[in-house]
């Protein structure tokens, strides 16, 4: 316990925490977009995997992050065009699709790694640089956690108040909100509900790659199979936590991430306390949110239901 | 001559073989309110969902402002300044008032700029009289606000015509009064409004002019001046009622067997659906319940039924009570047996098979099982047994019941229900979407139980059918009966009236 | 006519896997591979050959079983992805007891440790069914979470108070050898888990084919209106569903432990739970079709090693294909057989064709 007090554990400790919760922010916040306008994403587990693929094989192909990043972002993308067509396009179970999705990207991922670096597919790859920010990282602690990171982190901290500014700040948010709790309002008022559900869904998978991306390029610099190990599963409860807010979503993560970084702390240093007391703590209080908000705060009303206009 | 705000030349629709719609002809002179009367099923609804681009017309051809139009979505009718504030509400609870009104406006940019809309909203709100607070979540407004939050979103987009379908059958008695204030309002700003309903004391205090509708077709067209509510009523549900078409004995009734007192219960919005409904049953009667669809039937059979617990009132049968019984009580110990409404979605399951529907609601008893095992030899000889006896057209007993028609699968819940002995039966729409001649074998079938001693209720939306099997004959308007007249009585002009909402007897018996 | 193409609606999972094996092998062939040899490779060695056999059937075991807990949820209407930590649950509680209670005859001591693991798996998996029940909160949300719960907590007693003395990584004890399942296959290790997952199934075929319990199941799955109109508690259903479903689930991990590992392992699981989906939609939900279904997946990922071994193709091409398998069911279960609309259809052929008919006899 008095390790806490000394500043440079402390920074240390922050900034891993920080570290690990940006990949589940960036999944969070697509989690947010997805199911405020009423779509279950339980692919961005897959997508978080499937964007670390893409980072891998795009880093190892051009040989620069760049590369990596815009391949995370294409196949993140071709899985929420696959999520999208088919929960909303052909209207199958949303949580069914969201499966098939994580096991197809699972096995894929797995299979195609080896096939195309080779050897190579353990060696590390180059990632990107730490960048800190000139002044803003010299203030005692808080300096070097917040503004000693990678250049994706920084993307990060800008998504969550652009996540939330659009959600609740243009009309387009407006409609998103709406689609999610009463998408018979949305229709009549003249917008296409599947279309809006659809692009939703793009870029919330979007976004989930782009915390697989996080992992790969700014973290572990290599592919490993099923790497991305729950952590799109603890993104959802960080949004139940979060109350389907951007803002609180985000800060639900941030919790996970020091429980994360607490955990693996304990894992290789104080056997005597168990470390699973930490790893399931996102987990356990996920459920509890979800218990204790069913009644209050409800998820968006129509999250999970086909959207079909009645009649033609 | 001023260009009428809506002409229709020969507008069809047709649902595959089912013609919903028939050769309407129909003119909304501009800046008045017109008025769409009509029963269930006599197609108004259709019409409006063409006109808000929900539906597109088979035939015919749309008029608006003088321009031919085609109306492909709700966006389309909004861009010709058509806009409806449906019967249900397409609000979103959880947004403010303003966030309502404003989803979905085209050329918005790319910031919500709430502050600018409310102010002209507020303006728009200030002008027709309403006094709506526009920052207050809509789940926390009364319906009558919420609706003038609806008609503050057609307005807002400009809309020209508005169209109200069934307005006041949400609102409160007192909210009423508001809305026929507002529609006046609407008038006198010159926008047009059509008004759908079959509820004559509104269409009397404020329309210009009725198009009458029955069974899709257009069969009257003219002003409100001069007209008798009789008038009204006789042209909505009049027609040659051939009463008595079943030559059967009609023996007196027997004890009373089921006793209701000021039963009250919500639906499933929240609003009191059922107001204080009161009657008596008895042995070897039918009692018909008449009246327009969402008048609180549903509501009414899911209580006696056991599925909807009410708010007041007592239900007794033979001077038990039987409110605290479970559905499966109701069914077995009191012996209440019931046709839902719905066939396909309550009564049925429409991928089992014909003999797996026939034990639906007995198969954890005998002879369907016997110690928690079914006995599929037995199901199957039961149900060929009442196939035969009930004319269930079929191709084998393993078909999967939605194969059946409507009709078959009607007789098929009727053999369920009647052949269980019941004391009591609930009988909701048994005739709907079914063919004539099954129509012929349901109604003989309870006119049969009846003779058995069995204790019908009877509710439909169906008059001539009401009418060739009823005792005695009450309507149901707004939750309440308005009137209860014995089968001698019981003329089709009177029944309207009552349907309507011209109330004859001030509490029912 | 109607009946042909109702019955080609029907057959659409095999369409689905004949699209997806269709893909499998384009995949193959763009990695260098060839997929009749690979295919012919992974048939030879999943179920052509004894030893293949063998390590067919010992991943039948937990596959079958957790394919049967999903199917079970399903055909109630709920979605119990929680398979994998019931597995764990079961195989936690199924080695305490094998473990820690003694003075218990073999027999005893065996039937205890395998109810206790269905009771704990049972137990898992109703903490969904009472919450959905009583607050509607989604089953699938909150089995996925318990799932990672499970897993931790096996873990913890895996690599802390159960841990064998010394042990290299975290597994317990060995269990008593007369509590290991009888070996079915000799010099294998394939174990009798598999026949009880057999009739298990046939046992559940039954239950809810001809028995009232099994009847409201299914019903409450199908319609809950109905359902609740015939009068069937659907509260009650509902957990009752995802006790049996999470009991299955804890089998297949106890039988897990006891047949095959003989130790509790940390993360003994090798996510048999996400197969068990895989399984109940190549079933349609019919728990006699999930046994070839769960041979069929298991034979795939048993014979993946040997394709590996016969043809140098790496064994996790198998896991690719599986995972475009599901996708081809999924996608499959969109496509549902309209009756309405295909008569329709038809009658309008008839009358086109009648109509073209009177034309051509006046022509003449």
């Amino acid at each position: 316990m008095d390790y806490i007090m000394n500043p440079a554990f402390l920074t240390d400790f922050l900034s891993s925490s920080l570290r690990l919760s940006i990949p589940l922010i960036f999944a969070a916040i697509g989690v947010v977009w997805s199911e405020r306008c009423g779509v279950f994403n339980i692919a961005i587990e897959g997508c978080i995997l499937g964007g670390a693929f893409g980072a891998a094989i795009g880093t190892w192909w051009f040989g620069d992050p760049l590369g990596g990043l815009l391949m995370a972002l294409v196949i993140a993308s071709l899985l929420g065009l696959l999520l999208g067509g088919l929960a909303v396009g052909l209207g199958i179970n949303q949580l069914v699709a969201g499966i098939a999705i994580n096991l197809l990207v699972g096995g894929m991922t797995a299979y195609l790694a080896r096939q195309i670096m080779g050897n190579n597919a353990t060696a590390p790859l180059p990632g990107f640089a730490v960048m800190p920010i000139p002044l803003l990282s010299d203030i005692p602690i808080v300096g070097p956690v917040l503004f000693s990171q990678g250049p994706l982190a920084y993307l990060a901290y800008v998504i969550v108040p652009l996540g939330w500014m659009l959600l609740y700040r243009t009309p387009w948010g407006l409609l998103v909100r709406a689609a999610g709790d009463q998408p018979m309002a949305v229709d009549t008022a003249g917008v296409n509900v599947q279309r809006l559900r659809f692009l939703s869904v793009l870029g919330s998978c979007m976004l989930g790659g782009l915390g697989g991306a996080y992992i790969v390029l700014s973290q572990v610099h290599v592919f490993t199979e099923h790497m991305s190990a729950g952590k799109g599963f603890i993104a959802l409860g960080a949004v139940i936590l979060g109350r389907w807010n951007p803002l609180g979503a985000a800060i639900a993560c941030l919790a996970f991430g020091m429980a994360d970084a607490t955990q693996l702390r304990l894992q290789f240093g104080s056997p005597e306390i168990p470390y699973q007391l930490f790893s399931t703590l996102p987990f356990i209080a996920a459920l509890a949110a979800l218990v204790l908000f069913s009644g209050k705060v409800h998820a968006p009303a129509a999250v999970g239901r086909k959207f079909e206009r009645s009649g033609k | 001559m001023v260009v009428p705000a809506l002409r229709l030349h020969g507008v069809g629709k047709l649902f595959g073989e089912f013609r919903a719609l028939d050769a309407i002809e129909m003119t909304v002179a501009a800046g008045t309110i017109h008025s769409i009367l009509g029963e269930n099923g006599a197609g108004k609804t259709t019409l409006m969902n063409i006109l808000y681009g929900l539906y597109q017309p088979d035939e015919g051809e749309v008029e608006v402002f003088g321009q031919t139009v085609s109306i492909p979505s709700p966006r389309a009718a909004l861009d010709h300044g058509i806009g409806m504030i449906h019967q249900h509400f397409m609000l979103v609870d959880t947004l403010s008032v303003v966030e309502n009104i404003i989803l979905g406006l085209p050329g918005q940019g790319m910031r919500l700029s709430l502050d600018e809309h409310s102010s002209k909203i507020d303006a728009l709100s200030r002008r027709y009289g309403f006094d709506v607070n526009l920052h207050a979540p809509v789940w926390t407004l009364p319906m009558g606000m919420r609706q003038r939050v609806e008609i503050l979103k057609a307005l807002y987009r400009e809309a020209r015509i508005i169209i109200f379908d069934e307005p006041t059958s949400i609102l409160a008695p007192q909210e009423v009064d508001g809305l026929l204030r507002g529609l006046r309002r609407l008038r006198e700003e010159g926008k047009t409004v059509v008004l759908i309903t079959h509820k004559l004391e509104e269409v009397a205090a404020v329309a210009d002019r009725i198009t009458v509708m029955r069974s899709g077709r257009v069969v009257a067209e003219q002003d409100v001046a001069g007209l008798e509510k009789s008038d009204m009523a006789r042209m909505m549900v009049g027609r040659d009622v051939a009463l008595s078409s079943y030559d059967v004995e009609r023996p007196d009734p027997g004890p009373v067997v089921l006793e209701a007192r000021g039963l009250a219960a919500r639906n499933s919005h929240g609003a009191l659906a059922l107001k204080a409904v009161s009657f008596e049953l008895r042995a070897g009667e039918i009692f018909g319940i008449a009246g327009v669809d969402g008048n609180g039937q549903s509501e009414l059979a899911e209580v006696l039924t056991g599925i909807l617990r009410p708010e007041g009132g007592t239900l007794t049968l033979n001077g038990a009570d039987i409110l605290p019984m479970t559905i499966d009580q109701r069914r077995h110990d009191a012996k209440i047996s019931s046709i839902p409404e719905d066939r396909q979605h309550t009564g049925l399951v429409l991928d089992l098979s014909v003999w797996q529907n026939a034990a639906l609601r007995d198969f954890r008893r005998q002879p369907f099982s016997l110690r928690g095992w079914l006995k599929p030899t037995r199901m199957r000889d039961i149900a060929a047994d009442w196939v035969k006896r009930y004319d269930v057209r079929l191709r084998s007993l393993n078909q999967a019941v939605r194969f059946l028609s409507g009709g078959n699968q009607q007789k098929l819940i009727f053999a369920r229900e009647i052949e269980a002995r019941p004391a009591v039966m609930v009988v909701m729409q048994p005739t709907k979407g079914v063919d004539v001649g099954a129509i012929e074998l349901i109604q003989r079938a309870i006119l049969k139980a009846r003779a058995e001693g069995v204790a019908i209720v009877y509710i439909s939306t169906e008059l001539e059918h009401i009418l060739a099997v009823a005792d005695r004959v009450a309507v149901i308007c707004g939750g309440q009966f308005t009137g209860m007249l014995p089968r001698a009585e019981a003329t089709v002009e009177r029944i309207g009236s009552l349907m309507a909402g011209i109330s004859e007897t001030p509490e029912a018996p | 006519m109607i009946r042909l193409v109702a019955t080609l609606y029907a057959l659409r999972t095999v369409w689905a896997l004949c699209i997806a094996f269709a893909l499998g092998a384009l995949l193959m062939l763009f990695s260098g591979g060839n997929p009749l040899a690979a295919y012919s490779a992974l048939i030879n060695g999943a179920f052509l050959d004894y030893w293949g056999i063998s390590g067919t059937l010992v991943k039948m075991s937990p596959i079958l079983l957790a394919g049967l807990a999903v199917i079970l949820s399903l055909r109630g209407g709920l979605l119990n992805l929680g398979v994998e930590g019931q597995i764990y649950m079961g195989g936690l509680f199924s080695s305490i007891v094998a473990l820690y209670v003694t003075g218990l005859p073999t027999t005893l001591h065996l039937i205890l440790a395998i109810l206790s693991g269905a009771l704990a798996g049972g137990a898992w998996g109703m903490i969904a069914g009472v919450l959905k029940a009583k607050r509607g909160v989604n089953e699938v949300i909150v089995t996925l979470l318990l799932n990672f719960v499970a897993i931790n907590l096996v873990s913890y007693f895996a690599g802390g108070p159960m841990m064998q003395d010394g042990a290299p990584y975290p597994y317990s004890e060995e269990i008593p050898e007369g509590l290991f399942l009888p070996i079915i296959l000799p010099m294998t290790d394939a174990h009798f888990g598999v026949v009880l997952g057999l009739l298990i199934a046939i046992l559940l075929w039954v239950l809810l084919r001809s028995s009232t319990l099994g009847f409201s199941l299914d019903l409450v799955g199908r319609n809950p209106q109905a359902a609740r109109y015939a009068g069937v508690d659907v509260g009650r259903a509902v957990i009752l569903t995802m006790f049996l479903s999470g009991a299955l689930g804890g089998l297949a991990g106890s039988f897990e432990v006891l047949g095959l590992k003989h130790r509790l392992y940390h993360l003994f699981s090798a996510g048999f739970g996400f197969d068990g989906i895989v399984v109940a939609f190549m079933a349609q939900l019919n728990p006699l079709m999930s046994v070839i279904a769960a041979f069929f997946l298991s034979g795939l990922k048993s014979g993946a090693l040997m394709m590996q071994r016969a043809i140098g193709l790496e064994s996790t091409v198998v896991d690719a294909v599986i995972g475009i398998v599901i996708i081809c069911v999924a996608a499959s279960q969109a496509f549902t057989f309209k009756a309405d609309q295909w008569r329709a259809w038809f009658a309008r052929r008839q009358r086109l064709n009648a109509a073209l008919a009177v034309q051509s006899q006046e022509a003449k």
